[in-house]
């Protein structure tokens, strides 16, 4: 195929959803030059496929549904001058901030001073008897197929996992006309906001704790799901098992961040389950172990998508600062801005967990670093 | 989540700390307050509020209703966020928190607003001292 053109840009973003196109907006605003490569035929990353209205702060686009957050957040890159490249996989990401891509089927090389990471996450799978038959799938992929795509991929489905994904896909599928059969929950409690799980329970839907799928049943597709009872120790207890009619079985038992690129490019990683698995090490300004390569999103540790807009925003910031198109006071009082909202944002059920989490990673950074300048 | 009023009034059933405030901007008579940070439980003032039933729109959990008594029937406003929408005069079934049937009620207003953004505010006429338990309502098989 070869080499057949090359992009050079100040900054280039490696996807383009809530954390990538904040991140782009802050960057284009502030006067730099910004290109967002991004595998999929839209941008937006999951923004689009969100119909309900989000939580968060009024003065932060709260109580709009996330499609129409996405809508705006579009447009206002668009009006900035950033430069979206779509159906462009990134395939490779090489020292001196330079990435591999192919666009449109042609190899292009991209060379840029700062690179931002913003992949997102990958569904987690769960193993169970008969996981592999058509009708088992994500819960985001099957949101996909309902709100992007208007294909109901399944009437009667079966819901692994009540955290806010599953919860919100469930409330989704029964908005698009099919049937939630239960929401099963391994935990002994709802692990997702009580009014998303309220707002099922209004509609009839059971939501099963301390419950686990035991396997699937069916010739070539899904047809009797086996549920049973667990204990303390998620073990199955023998005797509690119920077969439940569907078509479908929708796993959302949690995410992961997408980080093959960022192990490409040989950011130290460090282990934290509760922030989703392997996460980049970086610090309070989002910036890895490579100074050259930043992070934000899901793809830095799980959150959602309010606080993936609120650190593509810092991100873009401190990357604005680094390109010289802010001065260090104006980084400053942005980072300070932006620092209260994501404060905000990670408080309450859930937040504090994930206001930790974020705060590990930065100590562990900085632990890291220390250690690397003894050296 | 308590009332004590018996006129029609916002009932928040949002009891879980959530960061988030669209309810207290949305009052256009400030009845919803949110005191020491976003995550805290929003707080009704009954004295101002007039069971407009814009919260109801715009709470982003769905957890706002307006509930009360008229003269000799309870009402309950929800909001409605399914198709096909109900039509003023509907008998349909009151249903409760955990969607079983409790009584039959009588639609009394579909209200459809520009800012609702798609979540239709639906007002049900039930039986005196159902308006506590029902928070829905499904259509009857005969309709």
């Amino acid at each position: 195929m070869g080499i057949t053109r090359e992009i050079e840009t100040e900054v280039a973003i490696v996807g383009a959803g809530p954390a990538g196109l904040s991140a782009a907006y802050e960057i284009a605003k502030a006067g730099g030059e910004v290109a967002i490569f991004d595998e999929n035929e839209r941008p937006g990353g999951q923004l689009f496929k969100q119909i309900h209205k989000f939580f968060g702060s009024s003065r932060h686009g709260a109580g709009v549904r996330g499609i129409h957050i996405g809508s705006k957040l579009l447009a206002d890159c668009e009006e900035a001058g950033v430069e979206i490249h779509l159906n462009a996989v990134v395939y490779g990401i090489f020292p001196d901030a330079e990435l591999g891509v192919i666009i449109d089927g042609h190899s292009v090389r991209v060379k840029a001073k700062k690179v931002l990471i913003a992949t997102g996450a990958t569904e987690k799978a769960l193993a169970f008897d008969g996981w592999d038959k058509p009708g088992v799938m994500g819960a985001g992929a099957f949101q996909t197929m309902m709100n992007v795509n208007y294909v109901l991929p399944g009437q009667k489905v079966v819901m692994i996992g009540s955290g806010n994904v599953g919860l919100v896909v469930a409330y989704q599928i029964l908005q698009a006309g099919g049937k939630v059969e239960a929401v099963i929950e391994a935990a002994p409690a709802v692990n997702g906001y009580s009014v998303h799980a309220n707002k099922l329970k209004r509609q009839g839907v059971k939501i099963l704790t301390s419950h686990t799928v035991k396997r699937v049943l069916g010739e070539s597709s899904v047809e009797k799901v086996e549920i049973a009872k667990v204990d303390e120790h998620f073990q199955i207890i023998e005797g509690t098992e119920e077969l439940l009619d569907a078509d479908t079985v929708c796993v959302a038992v949690g995410l992961t961040p997408s980080i093959e690129l960022l192990k490409m490019a040989g950011v130290e990683m460090t282990f934290l389950p509760k922030m989703g698995g392997f996460i980049p090490l970086h610090n309070e300004y989002m910036q890895t172990s490579d100074p050259d390569v930043y992070v934000a999103g899901d793809s830095s540790g799980i959150e959602e998508a309010s606080s993936a807009m609120e650190e593509g925003k810092l991100a873009g910031v401190c990357i604005a600062g680094a390109t010289g198109h802010l001065t260090e006071e104006e980084q400053q009082s942005r980072m300070q801005e932006i620092r209260e909202s994501l404060l905000a944002l990670r408080s309450g059920k859930g937040g504090e967990g994930r206001r930790a989490g974020n705060q590990e990673i930065v100590r562990r950074y900085e632990e890291w670093k220390r250690k690397n300048q003894d050296q | 989540m308590e009332k004590k009023e018996s006129r029609p009034i916002a009932v928040i059933e949002c009891c879980e700390e959530i960061p988030c405030n669209p309810c207290m901007s949305a009052c256009p008579h400030h009845a919803i307050v949110i005191e020491g940070g976003i995550h805290h439980i929003p707080q009704l003032k009954p004295e101002l509020c007039v069971g407009c039933g814009i919260c109801v729109a715009r709470c982003s959990g769905q957890a706002i209703f307006v509930v009360g008594q008229e003269q000799d029937y309870g009402v309950v406003s929800f909001p409605y966020e399914m198709l096909p929408l109900p039509e003023k005069g509907m008998i349909v079934d009151g249903t409760d928190r955990e969607g079983q049937t409790v009584c039959q009620g009588e639609i009394l207003k579909v209200m459809i607003a520009k800012n609702f953004d798609h979540t239709t505010v639906v007002t049900l006429k039930v039986p005196l001292g159902k308006e506590d338990t029902v928070r829905g309502f499904r259509f009857r098989e005969d309709r």
